[in-house]
Order: C-alpha cells, then sequence, then structure tokens
C-alpha cells in the first residue's frame, strides 16, 4: 500500500513538472506567471534527485557508507575534520554560488526567455550536477585530491599541466568581467558607488571584531557587519542627495576601473583577516538571506513575465552580444548549469569535511540543484522587466547610440515598446540618474528584483531595494574578485616556483607584491579594454569566459569519464561522456566561430580587420580612432586565448581517449590512484555537535 | 520546540565556523591527553586567539570561492 501511494505521488510530480514545462515553452501570450518556472524547476529537480542521481550513486560510483572518508582517516581537527552533512551542504553551496549564475541569464534573456530557462533545467540535471557529484567522489576516494593533481595521476602530466593553465586563465578572465560589471553599476552613480565604498571599511572593522577584540566570535561580528551595510544602503540615498558630497562618488567608468585594479591589488597583498575574511563572511550572509527573500518573494507575489519566450535576437543579431542561439545560449548561461569552477571546490574543499560517501548525492548533486534554482530565479528576475525597458538597460551604446532619444528609437525598431520618459521615470524611482546602457546584468536584474520586492513593501523602497540589490552583486563579486586574485598569485607563485624556487615562498613579502602585481595586470588589462570598449566589452569578455568556463567543465568530466573507463566501468561511461560530448561541441563550435566569423560582431578576427580598415580610411570618429590600436590588439589577443583554450581542451580530450583506448585493449596505464578501503568507525547515526 | 531551536543554533555556529575553537579543544583532548587528564609532554592547547588566527589564515590558501 505504502510503496503504491509512493508510486502515485511520483507519477504526479512527474506529471505537473511536464505540465509546467510544456506551459512554459508552448505559451504564445502576453505574459506567463513565473510559477510555472518554479514548478518545472522544483519538478525536474525532484525526479532527477530521487532516480538519476540516486542511480548514479549507487550503481556507477557505489558508494560506500561502510568506507571511511579522508575526513575520517585524517581527521587532524584542521582542515580534515569529519562534519554534519548539512554543515558540510552549507559550506559547499557557499563555495559554488557565485555571480556567476546571477549574470549568466540575466544576458542570456536576450534570446527570449525559453532557451536560457530550458538549458539551466537540462544543463544542470544532466551536466553540472553530475559534474560535481561524479569529481567530488572521485576525490574523497583519493584523500581528497584537487582536480589538476586528479588529472595528472589518472591521465598524465599533460591533462595536469592543462587543468592548472585553465584554471588561472579562467580567473584572469573572470575577475576582468565581474569587474566590468561592477563599473557599469556604479558609472555615475553616486549612490551605488558610495556604498559599494562602504563596504570595504566595514570590512575592515569587522575583521578587526574577529581578530583582535572579541577573536573567534564570527556571528557577532557577521550581525554587526550586515546592519552596517544595511546603514550603508541607507546612507548612499543620503550622499545621492547631498550636493558637496554626490561629486566626490560621481565617477566616469574609467576612473572607476582604475580604483578597482588599486583596490584588487590591494587586497591581494593585504592580510587575509582583514579584508577578505570578513568580506566574505558579510557576502555569505548577505547573499543567502537576499537568494531567500527573492525566492519568497517570486512565490508568494507570482510575478508575471513580459519577455517573449524568444525574441528575434536567436538569429544572431541581439545587441548584448552578438551570436545565434546555438551555441552561445550554452556559452553565455555558463555556470547556473554547468561550471567547471565547481570541480575545483568538490575536488579538495569538500571532501575534507564529508564524514560519509552516501552523503555525497546530497551535497555534489543537491547544491547544484540549488544553484540552477538561484538561476531560474534570476532569469524570471529579468525577464518580469518589460523587453523594451530590459534591453534599454542592458544595450551597449556603441549598439543603440548614445542619445537616449536614438537608443529609444532603436529599441522601439526592434519591436519593443519602450519610451524616455518610461526609462526616466523608472531611473527616478530607482535613484539613478540614467539606467542607459548599464550593460552586464547587474542593473537590471536590481530593477527586476527591485519590482519584486517593491510590489511587497511598497513603491516607496525601490530606490533603496535596487542599491541594496546592487550592494548584494557587488559584494560577492569584489569577494570573488578578491579571493581570485589571491588565488590567482599562488598559483603563479608555485607555477615560477618550479623555475625559481624563492618566488614559490608564498610569505616572502618580493614573490608577494611581483606575483600579485602580474595578476592584477593580467585581469586589469581586459578590464581596462572593456571600459573604452564602446561596444561595452561584456560582448567581448562573457563569451570568453564562458568558452574557458566550459572548457574546465569538459577537463572534470574527461578526468571523470577516464577514471570509470579505468575503474572497469566502461558500460556506465556516458554518465560524464554524453555532457563531456556536448559541452566539446558547444565550446568548439564557439570558439571557432569567435575566431573564424565573418560577422564582425562574433568574430575577433573579422572585428579587428573591420576596425584597421575603418582606422586607415580614417572614417572613425576621433573618440573612437583614439582607441582603435588599442581595440585592434585587443581583438587579436582575444583570438589567439580562444584558439588556446580549444587546443587545451582537445589535447586533453585525446589524452583522455588515448588512455581509455589502452586500457581498453589491455595495455599498461597509470594505475588506478584509489585509496584502499578502510572501514568506518563513525557509527550509524552518528552526528558531531 | 526549544530543542529544535538549539539544534538550530548550534547548527548556525558550526555552520559559520562560531564554534571552531569549543571543537578544536574538544579534538585536543580527545586525541592529545592521556587517560589521567593530564596534558601528554609539551603540547598544550593553542590559546582562542591563536588558533582563531591560524584557522583563518589556513582557510585561505586554496580555492574557495568560485563564480
Amino acid at each position: 500500500m505504502h510503496k503504491i501511494f509512493k508510486i502515485i505521488i511520483w507519477i504526479a510530480v512527474l506529471v505537473l513538472g511536464v505540465t509546467a514545462v510544456s506551459a512554459i515553452a508552448f505559451n504564445r501570450g502576453e505574459s506567463i506567471s513565473a510559477m510555472w518556472f518554479i514548478t518545472a524547476a522544483l519538478c525536474i529537480y525532484a525526479i532527477a534527485y530521487r532516480f538519476y542521481a540516486a542511480w548514479i550513486a549507487a550503481t556507477v560510483l557505489a558508494v560506500d557508507e561502510t568506507r571511511a572518508t579522508p575526513a575520517e582517516r585524517l581527521d587532524n581537527g584542521h582542515d580534515f575534520i569529519p562534519t554534519n552533512k548539512w554543515v558540510v551542504f552549507g559550506h559547499h553551496f557557499a563555495a559554488i554560488a557565485g555571480p556567476g549564475p546571477l549574470i549568466g541569464p540575466t544576458l542570456a534573456a536576450q534570446f527570449g526567455y525559453l532557451p536560457g530557462t530550458l538549458w539551466i533545467l537540462i544543463g544542470a540535471v544532466l551536466g553540472g550536477a553530475v559534474q560535481d557529484m561524479v569529481t567530488l567522489f572521485f576525490s574523497t576516494r583519493r584523500n581528497a585530491r584537487s582536480l589538476g593533481q586528479m588529472a595528472r595521476d589518472e591521465i598524465g602530466p599533460i591533462g595536469g599541466a592543462a587543468a592548472l593553465i585553465g584554471t588561472f586563465l579562467i580567473m584572469i578572465i573572470l575577475i576582468a568581467v565581474l569587474g566590468l560589471v561592477v563599473v557599469n553599476a556604479m558609472k555615475h552613480s553616486p549612490w551605488a558607488t558610495s556604498t559599494i565604498a562602504a563596504t570595504i571599511p566595514i570590512a575592515m572593522i569587522v575583521g578587526f571584531y574577529m581578530r583582535n577584540f572579541r577573536p573567534g566570535r564570527v556571528l557577532e561580528a557577521s550581525v554587526l557587519g550586515v546592519v552596517l551595510l544595511l546603514l550603508a544602503v541607507v546612507g548612499g540615498g543620503w550622499i545621492e542627495h547631498n550636493q558637496s558630497l554626490r561629486g566626490l562618488f560621481d565617477h566616469e567608468g574609467l576612473t572607476l576601473a582604475w580604483m578597482i585594479i588599486a583596490y584588487g591589488f590591494a587586497a591581494a597583498v593585504m592580510p587575509v583577516w582583514l579584508l577578505l575574511a570578513p568580506r566574505d563572511y558579510l557576502s555569505t550572509f548577505v547573499k543567502l538571506g537576499t537568494v531567500t527573500l527573492l525566492a519568497v518573494a517570486i512565490i508568494v507575489l507570482q510575478p508575471h513575465i513580459h519577455m517573449p519566450a524568444m525574441t528575434q535576437f536567436t538569429d544572431g543579431t541581439g545587441p548584448i552580444f552578438g551570436g545565434k542561439l546555438f551555441p552561445f545560449v550554452f556559452i553565455t548561461v555558463a555556470c547556473g548549469a554547468i561550471s567547471g569552477f565547481h570541480a575545483l571546490i568538490s575536488s579538495g574543499t569538500t571532501p575534507k569535511l564529508l564524514a560519509n560517501e552516501r552523503d555525497i548525492r546530497m551535497i555534489g548533486y543537491g547544491a547544484m540543484l540549488l544553484e540552477s534554482f538561484v538561476a531560474i530565479m534570476a532569469m524570471i528576475a529579468a525577464t518580469v522587466l518589460e523587453p523594451g525597458v530590459f534591453f534599454a538597460i542592458n544595450s551597449p551604446a556603441g549598439v543603440v547610440g548614445k542619445e537616449a532619444v536614438d537608443a529609444i528609437t532603436k529599441i522601439n525598431s526592434w519591436g519593443f515598446a519602450v519610451s524616455v520618459e518610461q526609462m526616466n521615470q523608472l531611473a527616478k524611482d530607482m535613484g539613478e540618474s540614467s539606467l542607459f546602457a548599464r550593460t552586464g546584468g547587474a542593473p537590471s536584474l536590481a530593477v527586476g528584483m527591485a519590482s519584486i520586492f517593491g510590489n511587497a513593501f511598497g513603491k516607496s523602497m525601490l530606490a533603496l531595494w535596487y542599491h541594496f540589490a546592487i550592494m548584494f552583486e557587488a559584494i560577492f563579486i569584489l569577494t570573488t574578485l578578491d579571493a581570485g586574485t589571491r588565488v590567482g598569485r599562488f598559483m603563479l607563485q608555485d607555477m615560477l616556483g618550479n623555475i625559481w624556487p624563492k618566488i614559490g615562498r608564498t610569505s616572502w613579502m618580493p614573490s608577494i607584491i611581483f606575483t600579485s602585481t602580474l595578476v592584477v595586470a593580467g585581469w586589469g588589462y581586459f578590464l581596462y579594454i572593456g571600459v573604452i570598449d564602446p561596444n561595452g566589452g561584456v560582448n567581448i569578455l562573457w563569451p570568453l569566459f564562458g568558452i574557458s568556463n566550459q572548457m574546465l567543465a569538459a577537463i572534470a568530466l574527461c578526468v571523470a569519464t577516464g577514471i570509470l573507463v579505468k575503474s572497469g566501468k566502461s558500460k556506465y561511461a556516458w554518465v560524464t561522456g554524453l555532457p563531456l560530448m556536448w559541452l566539446v561541441i558547444i565550446t568548439s563550435s564557439a570558439a571557432w566561430q569567435k575566431i573564424f566569423s565573418e560577422d564582425i560582431r562574433i568574430g575577433f578576427f573579422a572585428a579587428a580587420n573591420d576596425l584597421a580598415a575603418k582606422l586607415a580610411a580614417g572614417t572613425l570618429p576621433p573618440e573612437k580612432a583614439a582607441v582603435a590600436p588599442q581595440l585592434i590588439f585587443n581583438q587579436q589577443l582575444d583570438a589567439y586565448l580562444t584558439m588556446f583554450f580549444v587546443v587545451v581542451l582537445w589535447v586533453v580530450i585525446i589524452d583522455m581517449l588515448y588512455v581509455t583506448y589502452k586500457y581498453l585493449v589491455g595495455k599498461q596505464v597509470l594505475p588506478i590512484t584509489e585509496v584502499a578501503r578502510e572501514p568506518s568507525c563513525l557509527v550509524e547515526n552518528w552526528v558531531r555537535d | 520546540m526549544l530543542e529544535k531551536l538549539k539544534a538550530f543554533w548550534r547548527y548556525i555556529r558550526r555552520l559559520t565556523g562560531d564554534d571552531a575553537y569549543e571543537q578544536y579543544l574538544k579534538h585536543f583532548v580527545e586525541n592529545h591527553t592521556d587517560q589521567d587528564g593530564l596534558t601528554k609532554g609539551v603540547l598544550i592547547p593553542l590559546t582562542r586567539e591563536d588558533f582563531f588566527k591560524e584557522w583563518q589564515d589556513k582557510k585561505w590558501k586554496g580555492i574557495k570561492r568560485c563564480c
């Protein structure tokens, strides 16, 4: 009886899920309720988690709950600590969820709500969550070794080196594009700029509190910090209206870019306790709190989506970034569906805390489903806006024109209704002087969030909500920027340490300054170019980031597929092999187009050649001609960088295929490095608290 | 109800690392102490301040945050 009841429930979930997906897919009306999105997502996650993930855990990986994990065997009270599964889940989710799943879906909304939403759901369930889970499993079986180490041990030195270099370059591109998003949110906005600036001294106060005043009292300090942050949002409004102070925070994009570069360098050199660690506490609290609030607001208010299912920009002519639906929707959504970066957290950090292998499904697969859900909410927040408003905020001046009237005329010509008065009123409501050309996703997401929250708490607070949302995004973008620069520095010190051992000493000041300068110069360059580029920079940097991130995911899936085959589980290799094939298809074809396309909005070389021809002919306006040589050089550099990514990817794939071929025909391959089984001594219902 | 709230509070403290020092002391007592409760050899546990410094510095040595 009980069993029949369960079957009926799951059939009901399936029917509901299919209904919701069909409602989203076939709706061609004026608008559609956001509840369909939430329902479709929850049903798909539930079925995937209950059946597919459980099958992978039990049959493909064969998790063994009686086997001691590295956390138990190597327990040292510092980094290897067997920990309650919900605590590990919390740490893991806080680590993987960054600004990516907020920005990617917002940009992908250019194609309409449907393509991005489908990929966020399908990609996460069949690709991203699988990648996170199998990587966590393989790392757990190998004493919590990192992805790079596993690649080297199981595939060979080439795979290891590729993973290392790939990670380093992704970090550089990622930081640059995130910096650009913050700059676009802050330019000529004294409110946003002063609020974001205030997060720096607030983090330092919290840092001192935790380190010196009340050592280790993390919660007290964080509560203090969150209260100060909220005051900073309100205080920013006061500065906005104060004629003498607002000038201090009213800057051009380029000035702000230089400030971010200086800040990034300072943050990388400073001790972690002063800025990075306390900021991370604040950003984690604000992030979890806001995401929960957004989920509650969407479920309670059930806002309507106004964006069409598909826009005409699936043909590749979109204003935010050029390129057709295939492959660019996959490259753009990136982290909300599959993120190679997660493999770095799933290997190394999380397995050191895992108390029992049976929790691998919940932590590896479950946390990625939650991240995918965040991406769905970002998609909802972006598409509740009238499409005309969405495109007015996100289209760069280089595409629609600098003047409001020109931009509106252009957007109207695409068939999206919006007027200058409407945009002025919206900017006024949000406490901004203008919302045009704020490319990057953060401002349109903030407007979307503000209008959702505004419906719940009254219109008078729209400006506060907008700047709260901007602060919310900026604070963890800056955390990623700090943490990424620091990790980049460690990686560089490690790599250069092989050539000159002294550089490898991570606490040697000259080495710290030298390597930090190199890392900051790397992302600072791309940020600088992105800011001076009249087409917004995001159109170049985000696809580059997407390609590199999907490439890293492909490397992680290569390692996993190689290990599956070598473990004698070739018949299950499709579990990682199929998402791998798909990633290879989308990254390779996107890279091919970025390099060879004749369309100047897609192909890097085509854009460089076009600009060079115009410069030679003297047809460029003077301000464009001044920056043209830099832009030409940058487009060429980006083309070579893309080529490098694809070559690295294919080298790893061929390496992996060669290893599996050798294994299957019975030749000698690197031995499997799984640590021998030891029985777990932790009792069955064990909870460590 | 009160028990549930207490468990939730313990969970929050564990998640944020607020009780990391207490956990460390517990680990220390379990692993570095003789039967009679005396500390082995010259090993004495770190002070709260020193422990926190070490814990925080160590936490940021690897990749902890991503996109």
